[in-house]
């Protein structure tokens, strides 16, 4: 019941959205992330998005890890 | 960014294993709350991938499993009515409460009608006026905020045949009151991750304060489990204790000022009793001031029978933490999916039917099962 899904918001009307994930479009209620836009990434669980995804952290996330890989590969070089 | 597939990078998933396989510290033991972590741990096999002194522990955090029957009984008996339709997410029809279960009743005629989210609960309302429509609200923060936007809009709409039945349930009491049992070692949490995209961060900080256990709020990708576990051990092995967030992308410290408000304005806290935890204060929703005119217990009266638990099932101790599937003497023999005698089999994200699906019936070889019974 935790199970939320990344979507993007393609379309806006009111409180209602239009979201696509996987190549489907789903209808999502953004009444709780009022500062969503068009474009955004949104986790959607049962009908609404609950939060919307943060692309620049996502992105720091991910060169942390590369970084790490990279550390590791120079360790086993070294 | 597609948020998933990138978390999902072998070369990651490799790198962070090998880094895990060197803690050289003492046996370690991770709580994972949520149950949907329990099931992301099994489906991508992660457990395979721990050196034997990093033990993970599944938790209570399956809203569905941890609804005691008693909730399921008087949802039953409101179905019965013919004046009453009774709208409930899914994964709540198969649960068996003391006599029957939803799915059960509804074969034998009960109105119970199956959504998927808390809107069309409303739209069922506003569709049949003759009709008194009673979503049962079960669910952890995630879901919360959702049933309280549909109330908010049918205060709105001034709807007068839309009950809301609340058995939602909250998550930083459950692990307190865990770690006050002392049943069960834990050195770390893994934390629910789309919990804390409402409730944030700061509701998990009396933990590392008061008891000095390492927290981190972490996503469901492998990537992110598997991080999360050496943010912990990085911790640990600096003997440091703090909440922090692996799963960046999804979680502010301060949560969903929305979600949350919504929250406040629909329900209050109170106590509330978890299926193998007893009453924990402080870990239920039910409906606020305000909105008592959505409180079925206003208009019908709900008699149920006593409530009465199956004899030999453990799935309390599962839930704690104290024991796992295989110690179960029902698990995989009487107690199946496809005939689950609790909860834990029957949810999607329940413990039980995780390890039954992801371990071939539940014999994951020889001495790991044993000693997993033995815990």
């Amino acid at each position: 019941m935790c199970l939320a899904v990344p979507a993007r918001v393609v379309r806006i009307n009111g409180q209602r959205a239009l979201v696509e994930l996987g190549g489907l479009t789903r209808e999502a209620n953004i009444i709780l992330v009022p500062s969503v836009r068009l474009g955004d990434y949104v986790l959607l669980h049962a009908g609404f998005a609950i939060q919307t995804l943060d692309q620049a952290e996502a992105e720091e996330t991910l060169e942390l890890l590369a970084l790490m890989v990279e550390e590791g590969e120079e360790r086993v070089e070294a | 960014m597609r948020f998933i597939d990138e978390f999902r990078q072998p070369a990651l998933v490799h790198a962070l294993a090998n880094k895990i396989q060197q803690w050289s510290g003492p046996p370690v033991q991770i709580m994972e709350v949520c149950g949907t972590h329990t099931v992301a741990i099994f489906r991508h096999g992660l457990r395979g991938l721990l050196p034997p002194q990093v033990n993970l522990l599944s938790g209570p955090g399956c809203p569905v499993c941890v609804t005691p029957n008693v909730e399921i009984d008087k949802v039953i008996a409101l179905a019965a009515n013919p004046k009453i339709i009774l709208a409930t997410f899914g994964d709540m029809m198969r649960v068996p409460g003391s006599y029957s279960s939803l799915a059960e009743a509804k074969a034998k005629g009960a109105h119970v009608k199956v959504i998927y989210s808390a809107i069309e609960a409303l739209e069922m309302a506003l569709d049949n006026p003759d009709k008194a429509v009673v979503f049962f609200g079960v669910g952890f923060e995630t879901t919360a905020p959702t049933t309280a936007a549909s109330i908010l809009e049918a205060e709105r709409l001034g709807l007068k045949n839309f009950y809301f039945l609340s058995a939602h349930k909250v998550v930083p009491p459950a692990m307190k009151a865990l770690l006050q049992s002392g049943e069960v070692r834990i050195d770390g949490f893994i934390c629910p991750g789309h919990v804390s995209t409402v409730i944030g961060s700061r509701p998990y900080e009396f933990i590392p304060r008061d008891y000095g256990i390492p927290c981190v709020i972490a996503g469901f990708e492998p990537v992110d489990i598997l991080q999360a576990i050496t943010m912990i051990l990085d911790m640990r092995a600096e003997r440091r204790a703090e909440v922090a967030i692996q799963y960046r992308r999804a979680v502010r410290p301060e949560g969903n000022p929305s979600a949350l408000w919504a929250m406040a304005r629909v329900f209050q806290v109170r106590d509330a009793e978890w299926r193998g935890l007893g009453l924990i204060p402080g870990s239920g929703l039910r409906l606020g001031l305000g909105m008592e005119r959505f409180a079925i217990e206003q208009r019908f009266e709900i008699k149920v029978r006593p409530a009465r638990q199956a004899a030999a099932c453990r799935c309390g101790e599962i839930l704690r933490g104290s024991c796992a599937p295989p110690g179960c003497s029902l698990f995989g023999t009487a107690c199946t999916p496809e005939h689950p005698v609790g909860p834990c089999m029957v949810s999607s994200e329940g413990t039980c039917a995780a390890w039954f699906l992801y371990s071939a019936g539940g014999r994951i070889g020889g001495a790991s099962a044993v000693e997993a019974g033995a815990a």
